[in-house]
């Protein structure tokens, strides 16, 4: 790479050093349509096998068993039980403390608080799998008394608290985006803080709040280790928020290593990639379109 | 007192305990971790190889690799990024392309770590043959942390205000030389900042080089870049589910875990401290 620099300071020629630099930035481009294109191309051949009806809705995963059974409707619904019950927990604490920090913190307090947020957004997943499997897996066993630790329910908790950071800053952005005009209307006409907070603020930040809500329900889907370990892994249809679940990231990353490449198995785990793919990217882009709407709503332009 | 000022009370109530809370699991967090590994972790721990199925020595071959995986991703991800931010605050006609590269950062970003290793797994292991190495590790973090720094590098590019552009350019500067002598130095420390958190991100992912790097136990250190290695959070995962001795493995995960936090908050630390010198430079 200095290399190269060097030679763009001899050539100085601006053309190039433009064309260079806007060949680099199709990079991601790049990337993202090599990733699109190696689920489709290893995850089809699946269907050579199963139809997508059967895969989708079917209700059994034994992809080891003989014949295999590749029915990946318990997996999507351990993931949908565990991004609800995550969503449930970090709704709250995440736009509460968006709220927070926007409406009552002072700036003393801000400059403590961001910080903290922003390292529970830092911890690596892998931190918060092994806290969650050695302290609140056994602890919510003896506190509810049930029978294995491992469940959607401790998987909820844990992923909450993940997606915190990102629903609480994307939020506050978008509530420092509200007119400071719209407040001091409301509180002309005689309402009170909360009152202001509640009808005007939020309903006025309400597609930016909803974005970050989104994105953060894009983290849960799409968080693996976590959910490997402290899930339980049973590949059933969750009754329960007690049962243990597998959801789709973790049953790729715990049998990858164990599926013989070019086999139904390793296919079927690429579709399973391509599933998630499709749902993360199909989060991405109503954020993205919920987000424009609402910077044109509040005249930001783009 | 009004029912609306109880209404009011109740609410800021609510805010302050979801405050609460978030502070809390911080602070759980790392108080079961630091006092739990804090009791292994020491010289032996940090400098020596694994011993006896993994119950005693230490785990230097993990912090190797990891250090090893990230420095590569990084350097990987860097120049790429920077040029993509550089093209896209710097140069970007407002063309449909430029819209269709934002977006496809955007979507990058958004992509379960799991897949990035699925695609490491297939384009570098498998299709260019590098195996299951540092290289096929770091190349597949490095696209995994691509997106961060590319936001990151265009915020600060974008901070650098308009008037320092034109002075140099009014110089007879090319757009080249303003960009090189003017722009980059004075964006250099919200750059940093971002490759900074980028080095805590790589280091901390699991799902990608799980396919693509790492092995549970390697008998020394790596020797060349296309070795298989141990890494920190993997050696986390390996040591929970797999071994004999779960409770002698656990305090031992208690201490990768500490090692891994320790570099977290180091890293965050660093970048707040480097965010507000410069906004300290901002306002003088």
């Amino acid at each position: 790479m200095p290399q190269l620099c060097e030679l763009f300071m001899k050539l100085n020629n601006e053309k190039i050093i433009r064309s260079a630099f806007g060949g680099l930035a199709l990079a991601s481009l790049l990337f993202l349509i090599g990733i699109i294109l190696i689920l489709f191309k290893e995850g089809l051949p699946i269907f050579r096998i199963i139809n997508l009806f059967e895969f989708i809705g079917g209700k059994a995963w034994y992809p080891t068993a003989d014949p295999p059974e590749f029915g990946i409707l318990p997996l999507i619904l351990g993931t949908l039980w565990i991004t609800v019950g995550a969503m449930l927990f970090c709704i709250p604490i995440g736009i509460g403390s968006a709220l927070f920090l926007h409406e009552i913190a002072s700036f003393r307090l801000r400059s403590i608080l961001k910080p903290i947020i922003e390292i529970l957004a830092g911890i690596p997943s892998i931190v918060y799998g092994f806290f969650g499997m050695v302290i609140i897996a056994p602890f919510l066993q003896n506190l509810l008394d049930i029978p294995i630790g491992q469940c959607a329910l401790t998987a909820s908790l844990i992923l909450g608290i993940m997606a915190v950071p990102t629903v609480c800053s994307l939020a506050e952005d978008a509530l420092s985006f509200v007119p400071k005009s719209f407040r001091e209307a409301s509180f002309a006409l005689g309402a009170n803080r909360w009152q202001t907070l509640t009808r005007v603020v939020i309903p006025a930040a309400g597609s930016g709040i909803s974005t970050a809500i989104i994105l953060g329900m894009s983290r849960v889907v799409g968080e693996t280790m976590t959910v490997l370990m402290v899930a339980g892994g049973a590949a059933m249809i969750p009754t329960s928020f007690f049962d243990p679940v597998r959801p789709m990231t973790a049953t790729i990353a715990a049998e990858m290593g164990e599926a013989s490449v070019g086999g139904s198995h390793y296919h079927a785990l690429f579709a399973i990639g391509l599933v998630l793919f499709l749902i993360t990217m199909a989060f991405n882009i109503i954020a993205e379109l919920i987000s424009c709407n609402f910077r044109l709503k509040l005249g930001l332009g783009r | 007192m009004k029912r609306s000022t109880r209404v009011q009370y109740l609410g800021f109530g609510f805010l302050y305990l979801a405050v609460l809370i978030s502070v809390l699991a911080l602070g759980a967090i790392v108080y079961f971790i630091t006092v739990n590994g804090i009791k292994v972790i020491n010289w032996e721990f940090l400098t020596q190889v694994p011993r006896r199925a993994m119950t005693r020595g230490g785990v230097a071959p993990a912090l190797v690799g990891t250090f090893y995986l990230t420095i590569s991703a990084i350097l990987f991800a860097l120049p790429m990024g920077l040029a993509c931010a550089i093209y896209l605050t710097e140069y970007s006609p407002k063309s449909a392309m430029v819209n269709v590269i934002r977006m496809s950062i955007n979507n990058l970003a958004g992509v379960p770590s799991v897949v990035f290793g699925l695609f490491g797994l297939t384009v570098f292991v498998k299709f260019l043959g590098f195996g299951v190495s540092i290289l096929s590790g770091s190349l597949t973090l490095g696209i995994m942390i691509l997106p961060g720094i590319i936001s990151a590098a265009q915020e600060a590019l974008i901070a650098v205000p308009q008037s320092l552009r034109e002075a140099s350019l009014a110089l007879g500067a090319t757009q080249w030389q303003t960009i090189r002598k003017v722009v980059l130095p004075t964006a250099l420390p919200g750059i940093l900042t971002g490759v900074i958190l980028s080095i805590g991100r790589a280091a901390g992912e699991t799902a990608p080089i799980m396919f693509t790097a790492v092995i549970f136990y390697t008998r020394g250190f790596p020797k060349s870049i296309m070795d298989e290695v141990m890494a920190l959070p993997y050696h986390i995962y390996a040591l929970m589910t797999e071994g004999t001795f779960p409770e002698r493995q656990t305090m031992i995960a208690y201490g990768c875990a500490l090692i891994l936090l320790l570099l977290v908050l180091m890293v965050s630390g660093l970048a707040i401290y480097l965010r507000q010198r410069s906004r300290k430079y901002e306002l003088t």
